[in-house]
């Protein structure tokens, strides 16, 4: 008898709990998924665009590819990536696929060297180097030759890159094969890589915690983590010959001195870019999003909220160590997202 | 089919609903087994068995290759075992004959909260506090004692092999624990009164009269464990290092299967960069498989046939 | 006679070494226990206030939000997930106990034993393929079928062990009665069981509270509250992972208290069911 009761409760559960969800009505959703790097800043448009225009926008990172491939399989309203979308990709994914820019981040190196302070100085050659493990001692005279003040140990230099696939090594082993040739040839680029050296720590916060508990070791990680985890980085030498510390505003100049580099689709990694300022390691993240939109109250959504992104949207980067984008950039961007249609006719 | 001795409806219903019940399970493996070969299928034609003999994994080039992962798989896993079996034998002899009553049921569910502890916690765990005290306490005198053997030679990192080992060990033996201490306490308790009577102390009790008894229920806590082992991926890519390389010493970073496919899984576009992880995971079901039943067979044979007891 | 002697007295010593070294395994096996739940009260028993329970989840670098989302997200899979793990696998794990050397029972086994081998993440492509692509988005019905599917080879396995080792003659005693087989199985054999199938279901449903990567292809996570399961909804694991591996220390502090709640639902879970359990007649 006992038992019996207990099944009829489980079952008038399941019944209400069924009737709620049909009968909640449901506010207009918006749902993304892709890349780690800007989920913190989404988070905030989120709840921010919540509460002015009560649009829910939902997303959840999944990592750039898994967001790539959300969107060609048309289970979410918008992707986004830290890399671009290869040719075959977009022909995957049918019809017109726009990259958007939302912020960009720069991707820093990091080191923990006993004794050893911030602000290291890295030549590109030396980078390529010291990652393709040709320089292999911290005392190596080709570092101690940018850092004559620092007084560089012995020990063997240990290299921590990313385990996972992820924009963030897009980006990094894009600018060292811009500025290594033997890099280029031997590794190439891509979000996963044949490392000729070094550990694999997972995701920026692997990477970051790898370094950080491991002596002489030398990684890459985005900007905000080494600026939150208080680690110590390095500087690098820029193709107008500057040293640059990384930080919000260089690559911001980044940006600008790349801008004329930039295509009309905003398919490019903007490394090693000109400007005398400009930190040279630095990428966009973007939304992808299709051209023309299937349903046509979802996308005046998702297009009015990816305006408010570019523009009201942006002042909400800085904070949590995201460089926005140049006023330039967003009127060509005003431009790409007036182009968007759905069944023909302009959305904004 | 499977109806022995039913003879009314609700036999017969029920037999089937069993019958039943197994088979989805059938179809279920069998659905997965499928599905990955159907989309590792480049890769297979690509690569066919050298797959599993080559060493390289390089995502920009389409050279790909298991053998360093596999390594690392077995390894990892065997460590875990290695630790977690006996440990956990001891924990499941405490709790079913050793501890008095009011011990048992919040120590028993103690040692079944580490497995409620989520992966990407150990993982976590394993970077802050677990690498540096392996690097700081454990290597050194590791080194100092054994480092003429091959398998404890190298620089002193912390993270690898034997770390992803131990990390594996501590989130395996709750299963090992939980079901070996509900086999043991199912022993009836005249097969320990026949041996306390004979004069048996409480240790010999144990090892003679329901050990032996419960052998088929702890080879059953041991393959569940060994599986999950096998299967871990985020607490162990965060502590193994992540390099495919095959290497004696244990200090060493490794590669599993399962870290490859979760680390590498979402940012793989191409299509035979996908095919290769679906590959290396169909290498993974293989692998379990060989695994598995290698262990039946070595079972079979010391034990004489699982042991099957009953009154 | 049996008592006075060397032999005995070494005996008795090798009695009392065994007793010890298991009861100090315990305390080893403890340890990890222990380090990892100071760690985590620690780093995130700060975070744990009325907030944590009620709020969604905020932004980052800002002090407020929650996981209330992500709490009740947790239990409505863990509901799916048994509802679905633990009926296939009990029934599974009788019909191996009740036919052990059958050729068909020896496969099941074997392939219980692999799939239990299988990374999560393998589960969660397994289940993101049938249930999530054919119907164009996530849904919590998604990710408690890819954690149901994980649950079915542990609750088989000890489900098997356990009924095997009934003994016997209360099942013949049964039959003897005249009572019909599916009726002695159901009301005498199981319950009489019902300890130790909890005990495996608990472990299991412990290990796939934890579990991050079937999650991230099919629930998908939602910042925002959702009663329906054909859509995303949030779970514990997904917002610790996400909170964890970002750069703010704020958010990191959420992630170690909601991995505490986590723990903590599961304890509370364990205590819940062995309590009805418990209630159960038994012929112990």
């Amino acid at each position: 008898m006992r038992r019996r009761s207990g099944w009829t409760l489980a079952l008038a559960a399941g019944a209400v709990l069924a009737l709620v969800a049909v009968v909640t009505a449901q506010s207009m959703n918006l749902t993304g998924a892709g890349a780690t790097f800007p989920f913190p800043l989404y988070s905030k448009w989120s709840q921010v665009y919540d509460a002015e225009r009560g649009v829910r926008v939902n997303y959840q990172s999944i990592g750039s590819g898994g967001g790539i491939r959300q969107f060609i399989s048309k289970t979410v309203d918008f992707g986004a990536s830290d890399g671009p979308m290869t040719d075959d990709q977009i022909r995957e994914a049918g019809g017109r696929v726009l990259h958007v820019p939302m912020v960009a981040g720069a991707v820093v190196a990091v080191y923990n060297v006993p004794g050893v302070g911030p602000g290291l100085n890295f030549t590109p050659d030396v980078l390529s180097d010291i990652f393709l493990g040709k320089i292999t001692k911290w005392d190596d005279p080709r570092i101690a030759k940018d850092n004559s003040a620092v007084k560089l140990p012995g020990a063997s230099i240990v290299v921590v890159h990313r385990s996972d696939g992820s924009g963030t090594t897009a980006i990094w082993v894009n600018y060292l094969s811009k500025v290594s040739s033997e890099w280029k040839t031997k590794v190439g680029e891509g979000t996963s890589v044949e490392w000729p050296t070094g550990l694999g720590g997972r995701g920026n916060e692997g990477v970051a915690g790898l370094v950080k508990q491991t002596p002489n070791t030398l990684g890459y990680v985005e900007l905000a983590y080494a600026l939150t985890n208080q680690m110590a980085f390095g500087n690098v030498r820029n193709r107008a010959g500057q040293f640059i510390r990384p930080s919000l505003s260089t690559t911001t100049k980044a940006m600008e001195g790349a801008l004329k580099a930039i295509p009309e689709d905003y398919r490019i990694f903007f490394t090693d870019p000109d400007g005398r300022e400009a930190y040279p390691v630095a990428g966009f993240t973007w939304i992808l999003i299709y051209g023309d939109q299937r349903d046509a109250a979802k996308g005046k959504a998702l297009m009015e909220f990816l305006w408010w992104a570019t523009h009201d949207g942006q002042k909400y980067g800085p904070p949590l160590l995201y460089a926005s984008l140049p006023k330039s950039l967003v009127q060509r961007i005003e431009t790409t997202l007036r182009s968007v249609t759905t069944q023909g006719k302009a959305i904004l | 089919m499977f109806t022995r001795g039913a003879t009314r409806n609700g036999d017969v219903v029920f037999q089937r609903l069993l019958a039943g019940a197994a088979a989805l399970v059938l179809l279920i493996i069998g659905a997965m087994a499928i599905a990955l070969t159907v989309a590792a299928w480049p890769a297979i034609e690509k690569f066919g068995l050298r797959f599993i003999v080559t060493s390289s994994w390089n995502p920009v080039s389409g050279r790909f290759g298991a053998l360093p992962f596999v390594y690392g798989t077995l390894v990892s896993s065997a460590i875990a075992l290695f630790l977690a079996v006996p440990l956990g034998l001891s924990v499941a002899v405490f709790l079913a004959e050793l501890a008095p009553g009011w011990l048992r049921v919040p120590v028993g569910f103690l040692v079944e909260l580490l497995a409620a502890i989520p992966s990407v916690v150990y993982g976590l765990w394993g970077i802050f506090v677990l690498i540096p005290w392996v690097r700081v306490s454990v290597t050194p005198p590791l080194q100092a004692a054994l480092g003429f053997l091959p398998f404890f030679q190298g620089p002193p990192l912390g993270l690898g092999m034997l770390t992803a080992g131990l990390i594996l060990a501590i989130m395996v033996v709750p299963f090992i624990v939980a079901v070996s201490t509900e086999v043991m306490r199912a022993v009836p308790q005249a097969q320990r009164e026949a041996a306390l009577s004979l004069g048996a102390t409480q240790w010999e009790t144990t090892r003679t009269a329901v050990m032996p008894y419960a052998r088929s229920g702890i080879m059953g806590a041991i393959f569940l464990a060994l599986a999950r082992a096998l299967g871990e991926t985020m607490a162990v890519t965060m502590v193994i290092g992540n390099v495919p390389q095959i290497k004696a010493s244990l200090l060493a970073p490794a590669y599993t299967i399962s870290a490859v496919i979760a680390n590498e899984f979402a940012e793989a576009t191409e299509n035979l960069y996908l095919a290769a992880l679906m590959l290396i995971g169909l290498v993974l079901f293989v692998v379990t498989l060989a695994v598995n039943i290698g262990a039946r067979l070595l079972v079979s044979r010391v034990a004489g046939g699982p042991a099957l007891m009953r009154e | 006679m049996i008592s006075a002697g060397r032999a005995y007295r070494r005996r008795k010593i090798t009695n009392a070494i065994m007793s010890a070294a298991a009861a100090l395994c315990t305390l080893v096996v403890l340890l990890p226990l222990f380090v990892i739940l100071l760690f985590l009260i620690r780093q995130g028993a700060g975070s744990l206030n009325r907030e944590f329970f009620t709020h969604l989840p905020g932004a980052a670098g800002e002090p407020g939000g929650g996981m209330a989302n992500a709490i009740v997200g947790s239990l409505v899979l863990i509901g799916l997930a048994a509802s679905i793990g633990v009926p296939i696998g009990v029934l599974g794990g009788v019909f191996l106990s009740e036919y052990p050397s059958s050729r068909f029972g020896h496969v099941v086994r074997l392939m219980a034993d692999v799939m239990n081998g299988m990374p999560s993440i393998v589960m969660g492509l397994f289940a993101y393929t049938v249930l999530v692509l054919p119907l164009r988005h996530f849904s919590a019905l998604a990710g408690g079928v890819a954690l149901g599917v994980m649950l079915i080879p542990t609750v088989m396995r000890t489900t098997e062990e356990i009924v095997r080792l009934i003994p016997q003659s209360i099942r013949e005693a049964s039959l003897a009665l005249g009572i019909p087989q599916w009726r002695t199985m159901a009301r005498i054999v199981l319950p009489t069981a019902a300890a130790g199938i909890v005990t495996g279901v608990m472990v299991g449903l412990a290990r796939i509270a934890g579990e991050t990567a079937p999650l991230l292809f099919t629930a998908f996570g939602n910042r925002f509250w959702n009663w329906d399961l054909l859509q995303p909804i949030a779970a514990l694991p997904l917002q610790v992972f996400a909170y964890a591996i970002a750069p703010f220390d704020d958010w990191h502090r959420q992630a170690w208290a909601g991995a505490l709640v986590l723990v903590a639902m599961v304890l509370l879970i364990n205590i819940a069911a062995r309590y009805f359990t418990a209630r159960q007649v038994r012929l112990r």
